[in-house]
C-alpha cells in the first residue's frame, strides 16, 4: 500500500509515508463497479504498514509488530484512483511487548483516515521473512529519495 | 482499598466492560475476570500511561511460561497492584 517512504524520525517517532493510488486495481471491480472507490479497511491497512514499519525501525528489525487493535478508525472522505495520500504515524507508546501508535491519512492537506492502532510485538517467524522485509521497506526509502531528486515530491 | 487497586479496577472496568464491583483483590484477572490478551494489552497500556510505568508485560510472560512464576503472582488483582506499586516507587 506504501509506495515511498520519505522521513523516520526516531527521536520524536514518527515516519512519513506516500501512497498514489493505482488507476486501475482489481479491487476496483467490485468496489463499486463503474464507481471506484479505494475500501476503507484497505485505508486502515495503509496506516498500520506505516505504523508496523515505524515500530520496526525503533526495534532495528529485530522483532515483527502485528496489528492487534484499531481504536477509533474514522474514514472521512472518499478517495478514488489516483488520489495522492501522505501517510503519518507516530508512537503513543512503546510497551512491553506491544506498542500503540496514532496514524493518519492525508490528501491534499485535507485529513481523510485516523486510527489508533494496537500492536503485539513478535519474534519474525523467519529470518527469510525479516531480511525480505528489510529489502522492501530500504525499497520504499529509495523511492522517496528518486522523487526528491528529480523534484516529484 | 488502595488507590492503585480502585484506578486498576476501573481502567479494567472501562476496557473490557467487566462491572467494577465483580473485582475484588482476590479476583484472578484471567481466570476469573476472562480477560483476554487483547484486553490485557488495552489495560496495561492505560495503566502504564496513568502511573507513568512500563509494566514488564514480556519478561512476566516469560516467567510464567518457563515455569518460574504461576500465573496467580502477576495476575491476581492484589499481587498486579503491588506490582504496580513497586513499579512507581522504583521510578521515583
Amino acid at each position: 500500500m506504501i509506495d515511498s517512504i520519505s522521513e523516520v524520525n526516531l527521536d520524536n517517532k514518527y515516519l512519513s509515508a506516500h501512497s498514489t493510488v493505482p488507476d486501475e486495481s482489481t479491487v476496483f471491480e467490485g468496489h463499486f463497479p463503474g464507481h471506484p472507490l479505494v475500501p476503507g479497511v484497505l485505508m486502515i491497512e495503509t496506516m498500520a504498514q506505516a505504523s508496523g514499519i515505524l515500530i520496526m525501525h525503533t526495534i532495528d528489525f529485530a522483532k515483527i509488530p502485528l496489528l492487534a487493535g484499531v481504536k477509533n478508525g474514522k474514514i472521512r472522505d472518499f478517495v478514488g484512483p489516483k488520489t495522492d495520500l501522505d501517510i503519518r504515524a507516530e508512537i503513543e507508546h512503546e510497551g512491553s511487548g506491544f506498542a500503540v501508535t496514532r496514524a493518519e491519512i492525508r490528501s491534499g492537506g485535507k485529513r481523510i483516515a485516523n486510527a489508533q492502532l494496537t500492536y503485539t510485538i513478535m519474534p519474525f517467524p523467519s529470518e527469510m521473512l525479516q531480511e525480505m522485509i528489510k529489502k522492501q521497506v530500504a525499497e520504499m526509502k529509495k523511492n522517496a529519495a528518486g522523487k526528491s531528486q528529480t523534484g516529484l515530491s | 482499598m488502595s488507590d492503585t487497586f480502585d484506578k486498576v479496577a476501573e481502567i479494567i472496568a472501562d476496557t473490557s466492560e467487566i462491572p467494577v464491583e465483580d473485582i475484588t483483590p482476590e479476583s484472578h484477572t484471567i481466570d476469573d475476570l476472562g480477560i483476554d490478551s487483547l484486553d490485557f494489552l488495552d489495560i496495561v497500556f492505560a495503566v502504564d500511561k496513568e502511573f507513568g510505568i512500563k509494566i514488564p508485560l514480556e519478561s512476566w510472560t516469560q516467567n510464567v511460561n518457563d515455569g518460574n512464576a504461576t500465573t496467580e503472582e502477576y495476575f491476581v488483582m492484589k499481587n498486579l497492584c503491588a506490582k504496580i506499586d513497586e513499579l512507581i516507587d522504583s521510578k521515583a
